[in-house]
C-alpha cells in the first residue's frame, strides 16, 4: 500500500473511533434528561407497569400541570428573574471594575487583593453561612446603629450587598475570569483615550467595556446560571418566600396532599408516594431548567468562543 | 522641571485609581467574609443561643469539635466517605477532561455542536437540581440501569482484569471507574472549557516545527502539549476539589446544613464545617506541594 493510501485509512480509523467515543459520551450525557422528559409524561400506572421503559404508555401533561399549579409558577419564575436578573447584573458591574483594577494597575497590594479574591473562592459558602445570616438578620450599619439593628431576611439587601461587593456566589471565579479578559486586551486601547483626554473611569466605561463584551456574556452567563439554581443562599436568605427552588422543593407534597384530599387512590402507601414524587419532581425539575436551556441556546456561541479565545486561560 | 514632575504624578494617580476600582471588594471582603469567617471560628467554639433582639454566645472550648467527631453518629462516616469519593473521581475527572478536550480540539464535522452538548452538564446539574436529584427515585433508578447495562458491563471487564492477572487493587479501581463514569462526565464541563483554552492558546507553529524535525504525533503529544498544560492540570484539579466540596449533592454539606437546621445547632454544625475545611486546606496544600515541587507548576 501506498504511503498516502495508509495515511487516508488511518485516518478513516481515527474518525470513526472518535465518532463511537463521542456518541457514547452524548448518551451519558443526555440520558438523565431524556430519562427525566419520559417520567415527566408518564401517568402512575406507567411507573408501575414494569414492561414500561422509555416511552410512556399513556402519555400525559397532568404532571407539568399539577407542577405548574402547585409551584405557582408563573409567580415563582417571575420572582427568580427578578433576583437572579439583579444579582448577575451587579455582580457583573462589581467584578469587571474590580477585575480591571487588578489586570491594569500596579498597586500596593494589588497581589494581596487577588489573593483574597481567589481565597474566597477555596472556602465553601455553608461555611460562612450562620455569621452571614446572622449578620443580615441583625444588620446595624457596620455598629452605626447601637442597639437597634434591622432585620434585612426576606429582603433583597443581602443580594445587593454581597454582589456589589464581589463576594456574592463564586464572584471570585468572576473577577478571576475579567481580570484575564482584561489583561489580554491591548493597552493601545487605554492611551489612545487618555491622549484625547478621559480619565481612567470614562476610558474603562467607553472604551474597555464596549471592547470586553465576549468576556461579559461569560462571566453574565455563569452568574446568571449560578444564581438561578442557587439553592443555599436563597433559602437562607428568602426563607418561606416561594422562589423556584423553594417551589420546587415544596411542590411533590403540596401536589400529594392535594390529591390525597381530592383521590384516594393516588396514595395508599409511602411506596407509591416516591413514586408519585418521582413523576411530580421530573416535571417540575424540568420546568426549572427550561429557561436555562434556551438562554443557553442563544447564547453558547459566546460562551463556548469567549472562554476558548480569551476567556478564563490568560 | 514641570515635565519632569508630571509623569510621576501620573503614576502615583495611576496607582489610587487602581485601588479605587478594587475598593468595593475590599470593603466586602472584610465585612462580609473575614468578618463572618472569624464569627464562624468563635462559634464553633460556642453554645449559639437566639434571642428576639440578639444571639448570644456561650464559650465551650473544644466540646463541639469532640461532639462531631466522637459522638455525631454519621459525621465521621460521611467525613470520610466524601474525602474517597473525591480521591476516586479526581484523578477521573482530570484524565477525562484533558482527553476530551484534545478530542474537541480536532477538527471535524459537528464540533460546535458537540462542544455545546459538552457543556450541557454546567447548566443541568447544579444547584437545585443536583439536590433534588439525590433523593429522586426515578433519578436513582437511572443510574443503576447505566451502571448494570450492558455498554459499561462491569462485570465484563472484571472477569477480564481477573483472566489477566492484574493486581486486585487496580482491579477494583478500574471496576469503581466504570461505574463512576456517568458522574465523572457530568461533573467535567467547566474543566473541559479551561483545558480548551489552554490547547487553543499553544500556537500552531511549535506543532508544524516539531513536524518538521521528525517527531511523530505521540512525541508531539507529550513533549510539546503535555509540558504546555501543565499549569492548566494545576488549575483544573483545584478548580474540581472546590467544586466537589462546595456542590449541593455533597453529602457532608448537607449533613452540615441539617446540623445546623435540625441536629444538634449552630456550634457542632460550624464545629464540623471547620474541620471540613481544615481538610481542604490540606488537600489544597498538599496537591501544591506536590506538584510544585516535581517543578510541574511554573507561575
Amino acid at each position: 500500500m501506498s504511503l498516502a493510501a495508509k495515511e487516508k485509512w488511518r485516518k478513516r480509523v481515527v474518525a470513526l473511533l472518535r465518532t463511537v467515543l463521542l456518541i457514547g459520551i452524548a448518551y451519558v450525557i443526555l440520558l438523565p434528561l431524556i430519562y427525566r422528559l419520559s417520567t415527566a409524561l408518564m401517568s402512575i400506572e406507567d411507573l408501575y407497569d414494569q414492561s414500561v421503559r422509555w416511552i410512556p404508555r399513556n402519555p400525559t401533561l397532568r404532571n407539568f400541570r399539577l407542577v405548574w399549579e402547585h409551584m405557582e409558577y408563573p409567580r415563582a419564575f417571575m420572582r427568580s428573574l427578578f433576583l437572579t436578573a439583579l444579582t448577575s447584573a451587579l455582580q457583573l458591574i462589581t467584578c469587571s471594575m474590580v477585575g480591571y483594577g487588578l489586570a491594569r494597575f500596579r498597586f500596593p497590594g494589588s497581589k494581596l487583593i487577588f489573593g483574597l479574591a481567589i481565597f474566597t473562592l477555596i472556602i465553601p459558602p455553608q461555611l460562612i453561612m450562620t455569621p452571614t445570616y446572622l449578620s443580615f438578620r441583625f444588620f446595624d450599619f457596620l455598629g452605626l446603629l447601637k442597639g437597634r439593628s434591622l432585620n434585612l431576611i426576606g429582603t433583597y439587601w443581602p443580594f445587593i450587598l454581597m454582589s456589589l461587593t464581589g463576594t456574592g456566589f463564586r464572584c471570585g471565579l468572576y473577577i478571576f475570569i475579567m481580570r484575564q479578559f482584561f489583561r489580554g486586551m491591548p493597552k493601545e486601547l487605554e492611551e489612545a483615550a487618555y491622549i484625547d483626554g478621559a480619565g481612567p473611569f470614562a476610558a474603562f466605561w467607553r472604551v474597555m467595556i464596549p471592547g470586553a463584551v465576549p468576556g461579559l456574556i461569560t462571566t453574565f452567563l455563569f452568574s446568571f446560571v449560578w444564581q438561578w439554581n442557587d439553592y443555599l443562599y436563597v433559602t437562607t436568605f428568602m426563607a418561606g418566600r416561594n422562589f423556584l427552588p423553594q417551589a420546587l422543593e415544596g411542590a411533590a407534597s403540596r401536589v400529594a396532599k392535594a390529591i390525597d384530599e381530592a383521590d384516594a387512590l393516588a396514595s395508599t402507601s409511602g411506596f407509591l408516594d416516591d413514586h408519585f414524587y418521582s413523576l411530580i419532581n421530573n416535571a417540575g425539575m424540568l420546568l426549572v431548567i427550561l429557561p436555562l436551556l434556551i438562554l443557553y441556546v442563544f447564547l453558547q456561541r459566546y460562551f463556548v468562543e469567549s472562554v476558548e479565545r480569551t476567556g478564563i486561560v490568560g | 522641571m514641570k515635565r519632569k514632575r508630571r509623569p510621576m504624578a501620573f503614576a502615583h494617580r495611576q496607582k489610587l485609581v487602581g485601588f479605587l476600582f478594587t475598593v468595593p471588594f475590599l470593603v466586602g471582603f472584610i465585612f462580609l467574609f473575614a468578618v463572618p469567617f472569624y464569627q464562624a471560628v468563635v462559634i464553633s467554639f460556642s453554645d449559639l443561643v437566639l434571642t428576639p433582639e440578639t444571639f448570644e454566645l456561650q464559650w465551650k472550648g473544644w466540646a463541639n469539635y469532640g461532639y462531631a467527631l466522637q459522638v455525631h453518629p454519621e459525621f465521621s462516616k460521611t467525613f470520610t466517605e466524601v474525602l474517597v469519593k473525591l480521591a476516586t473521581e479526581l484523578p477521573m475527572i482530570i484524565g477525562f477532561s484533558f482527553f476530551a478536550a484534545t478530542i474537541l480540539n480536532s477538527d471535524f464535522r459537528g464540533r460546535t455542536f458537540v462542544r455545546t452538548l459538552f457543556f450541557l452538564p454546567v447548566i443541568l446539574s447544579a444547584g437545585v437540581v443536583l439536590k433534588m436529584e439525590m433523593k429522586d427515585y426515578a433519578q436513582i433508578m437511572v443510574t443503576h440501569l447505566q451502571q448494570s447495562a450492558p455498554f459499561f458491563g462491569g462485570a465484563a471487564v472484571q472477569s477480564f482484569f481477573d483472566a489477566a492477572r492484574f493486581p486486585a487493587g487496580m482491579v477494583d479501581y478500574v471496576a469503581d471507574a466504570i461505574q463512576a463514569l456517568p458522574t465523572v462526565i457530568r461533573a467535567s464541563g467547566v474543566q473541559i472549557l479551561i483545558f480548551l483554552a489552554g490547547l487553543q492558546s499553544i500556537p500552531r507553529e511549535v506543532y508544524e516545527a516539531a513536524s518538521v524535525e521528525g517527531a511523530t504525533g505521540w512525541e508531539r503529544f507529550w513533549l510539546i502539549t503535555f509540558p504546555m498544560m501543565g499549569p492548566l492540570i494545576l488549575v483544573n484539579i483545584i478548580y474540581t476539589i472546590i467544586d466537589s466540596f462546595t456542590a449541593m449533592n455533597n453529602k457532608l454539606v448537607d449533613l452540615i446544613r441539617e446540623t445546623m437546621l435540625r441536629g444538634a445547632g449552630y456550634g457542632v454544625s460550624m464545629a464540623m464545617a471547620m474541620i471540613y475545611f481544615a481538610a481542604i486546606g490540606l488537600v489544597l496544600l498538599a496537591v501544591f506541594g506536590l506538584l510544585s515541587r516535581r517543578g510541574f507548576y511554573h507561575v
